[in-house]
């Protein structure tokens, strides 16, 4: 059972030490939109603000530190919903047995 | 490819909305069958993962970048049901906490990676491992399943936007399909990396590696 959580742990080194050095290029779809001139559809104002806008925490001047650290929050949080959610699914099969 | 707010209209959102619903709800019921104690952490570790891995986009060509999606890696790890349990959480978390994907384009971008993208990577890795039964074969399957479900994936998503009107499929197409030929080649050489250390972590057993067969 231990060994799962290496994976986890790597997870969060990737998210804090290599997400900094991720490409900020526009990925494919946006490079797409980008070229067929349709980008602009998609730059108004979102449905809902999310507290933590592109992957950069708030408050923190430091670009790759901001990023790092929204890469820890963020992998945490994934990790806490998707054992959430599982733990949810699964209990709801006790009781239905 | 995460879909912002405003490129689909209300009616591909609505009913990409729907399907999704549909499809977490019957991967719900499916995962509820098999689902056991020792499997529970592990949904939140793939999750966690590919959120981490999602970050990390690596150039292409052209000033284009691309990310894993993960669909294929889910789905071999731990089937079809859990992937896109694990997929849709990852995009749920992207859009409410980080503007990653529009909220009305969730249900699309749910359906593109969690659903579509899950079926391509099941379907394609079940037909492949049938044929390549070696090790070395099966990493061919790996990279093939992953290819092909970013491919077929960005289809889906090109699809989505010319029913939209937000862009004719005939313009669309090349273009999506060729970028995401290139991003696929990402996502088959990282699956086939990250497939390969997982599994010496004992994060697989009998019942959660995928069923080949």
């Amino acid at each position: 059972m231990k060994g799962v959580y290496k994976v986890l742990l790597v997870a969060l080194i990737v998210a804090a030490v290599l997400s900094p050095f991720a490409s900020s290029s526009p990925d494919g779809l946006e490079k797409v939109a980008e070229d067929l001139g349709f980008l602009h559809k998609g730059e108004g104002e979102p449905v809902l603000t999310a507290p933590v806008p592109d992957y950069a925490m708030p408050g923190v001047k430091n670009e790759s530190v901001a990023t790092a650290a929204a890469g820890i929050v963020g992998t945490l949080l994934t990790f806490g919903a998707g054992y959430g959610l599982a733990k949810l699914v699964k209990r709801k099969k006790s009781e239905t047995n | 490819m995460h879909i912002p707010d405003g490129f689909l209209d209300a009616k591909t959102w609505i009913s990409a909305a729907v399907l999704s619903a549909g499809a977490i709800g019957y991967s719900v019921k499916k995962s509820r069958e098999e689902l056991d104690d020792k499997q529970v952490p592990k949904l939140g570790i793939m999750a966690a993962f590919i959120f981490a891995a999602q970050m990390i986009n690596f150039p292409i060509a052209g000033g284009t970048s691309g990310h894993l999606l993960g669909s294929a890696m889910a789905t071999i790890l731990l089937g079809p049901w859990n992937a896109c349990l694990v997929i849709s959480t990852v995009l749920f978390i992207q859009c409410l906490a980080f503007q990653d994907g529009g909220l009305t384009a969730l249900g699309g971008n749910i359906f593109n990676m969690a659903v579509v993208g899950v079926i391509t990577a099941l379907i394609i890795y079940k037909m492949l491992s049938k044929i390549f039964k070696s090790s070395g074969g099966r990493n061919v399957s790996i990279f093939l399943a992953s290819w092909l479900s970013v491919f077929v994936a960005s289809l889906m998503a090109t699809v989505e936007l010319s029913i939209s009107g937000t862009v004719p499929f005939a313009v669309a197409f090349p273009a999506m399909a060729g970028w995401h030929t290139l991003i696929g080649i990402g996502e088959g050489l990282i699956t086939v990396v990250v497939v390969n250390f997982v599994e010496k972590t004992g994060f697989v057993d009998e019942k959660t590696e995928m069923k080949v067969g």
